[in-house]
């Protein structure tokens, strides 16, 4: 059973997700219980669920600076980012600061 | 599980991009408004009994100014009374989203809303003015115009002060934009927390050194309310840039943010500009004859602009004035002295 994953968008990151705000996705077999990390789950989100202007959300295998993460409410900061290992039911959520206020 | 650095107890949720240390919620709520607060002490913004516009454009930035204005002013007593003032510059489906959110705002800090229309201070909404001159340079027409109304406005309620949600990326952004145009009189001006001449109403940052990080940070923390969008009208390449040059580095090294406002302060140190001396060769102290607003020339930018709009020739103001100005000649001889002066970025155009 390939891990569930919730994804949240916010600050304008919704625009480039189909206008989505939220989205539980169940990560196909490839991504390897305790092993896949947020390295391998970026370029999957790219190529999966995201509906325009990849150079928007990647930047190299990372987001693209001014992009805020925070894993289970946490800023990814605190959680090693990109080696970040995932877990069943994790909340990643990605805000755009990018975006007029 | 990391521990917050400050209380020892409840989970790290945020690094600090300022300070690297690794806090809990509580604690950042605590550092943020209390930061906020000793800047706008030390800097003595306002006066007991001010009254106080928030300019609020249900972005980010200015919800959070007012939650925090909000609090604060509880909190420690200020005095002031608060206002939420806001522009509808008239453009279809941009600010129709983001009114009604500081429509929720005014509910939810009980604290009035004023709205001012391009309309209402112009005659034109950026809708008219898009439909006149295209798609081009209608950015000088709203940078110019919003100036303005946010001063029409609070005029209008007679404010004594107003509060922008600008914050230290924004200065920072600001600073860079104004060295890559070689405009070093804004280079100077563009760090001071507070502006203030006998002409305008006062008007200051609170947010001046507040990460936009952790203004995000503190809005998500927080739950609060905000609408975000680009302007559908402003494809600025330029300024884009810079905003990613500077989230580039700041992602290398967070302090560059504040590294780069204290490099423009240094530059306000160094060259003196006092009012009623000339700076690029004119004399900045002065008021526009038909609308008595602060200009250096006998009409204020948006009369210019408006001049321009209401003869049909929009492009006065905006691009290389010789082909206008003999179009201008044409139909009207005695009207050629008003070109708007192209030294200044905002009127300047690739075209
Ligand atoms: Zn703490
Ligand atoms: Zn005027």
């Amino acid at each position: 059973m390939g891990l569930t994953i919730h994804l949240q968008f916010s600050g304008g990151m919704e625009l480039l997700f189909n206008n989505e705000k939220e989205k539980t996705v169940t990560l196909p077999d490839t991504f390897t219980p305790a092993l896949a990390t947020l390295k391998d789950l970026l370029p999957w989100m790219r190529d999966n669920l995201l509906s325009e202007r990849a150079e928007l959300f990647m930047q190299g295998d990372t987001v693209r600076p001014g992009i805020l993460v925070l894993i289970n409410d946490a800023d990814w900061e605190l959680e090693g980012e990109l080696e970040y290992v995932l877990k069943d039911d994790d909340t990643i959520v990605f805000i755009s600061t990018l975006h007029g206020g | 599980m990391r521990l917050c650095t400050l209380c020892q107890k409840e989970r790290a949720v945020l690094k600090r991009p300022k300070t690297g240390q690794q806090i809990c919620r509580n604690c950042f709520y605590a550092v943020f408004e209390t930061e906020v607060h000793n800047t706008i002490q030390e800097n003595e913004l306002f006066k007991r009994g001010d009254k106080v516009a928030i300019a609020a454009s249900g972005g980010k930035d200015s919800t959070v100014l007012a939650h925090v204005m909000t609090t604060l002013n509880e909190r420690y007593g200020y005095g002031l009374d608060l206002f939420l003032l806001s522009v509808d510059e008239g453009i279809t489906g941009y600010r129709d989203d983001s009114l009604e959110t500081v429509k929720r705002n005014e509910q939810q800090y009980k604290i009035p809303l004023k709205i001012v229309s391009y309309e209402e201070l112009y005659g034109w909404s950026m809708d008219a003015i898009v439909k006149e001159i295209g798609m081009k340079n209608n950015c000088t027409f709203c940078g110019v115009f919003r100036r303005q109304a946010l001063d029409r406005g609070a005029a209008l309620l007679q404010v004594d002060h107003i509060v922008t949600g600008h914050n230290a990326d924004d200065i920072a952004e600001t600073v860079l934009m104004n060295i890559l145009r070689g405009d070093f009189s804004r280079l100077q001006r563009c760090t001071a927390i507070r502006t203030a001449t006998n002409e305008t109403i006062p008007r200051s940052k609170p947010f001046k050194y507040t990460y936009e990080k952790e203004i995000v940070m503190y809005a998500y923390f927080k739950k609060l309310d905000y609408f975000s969008t680009e302007c559908i009208y402003s494809p600025n390449a330029y300024r884009g840039y810079a905003r990613a040059f500077l989230k580039d580095l700041e992602s290398i090294r967070p302090s560059a943010i504040m590294d780069i406002i204290h490099s423009g302060e240094a530059w306000e140190s160094k060259i003196e500009v006092k009012v009623n001396t000339p700076v690029d060769g004119r004399v900045i102290v002065g008021s526009c004859e038909r609308c008595g607003y602060m200009s250096s020339n006998k009409l204020c930018k948006a009369c210019v602009l408006l001049e321009g709009l209401n003869k049909g020739l929009p492009k006065l103001a905006i691009g290389n004035s010789t082909k206008y100005k003999r179009e201008q000649d044409k139909r009207d001889a005695s009207a050629r002295a008003r070109v708007c002066d192209p030294a200044t970025p905002s009127g300047r155009s690739p075209s």
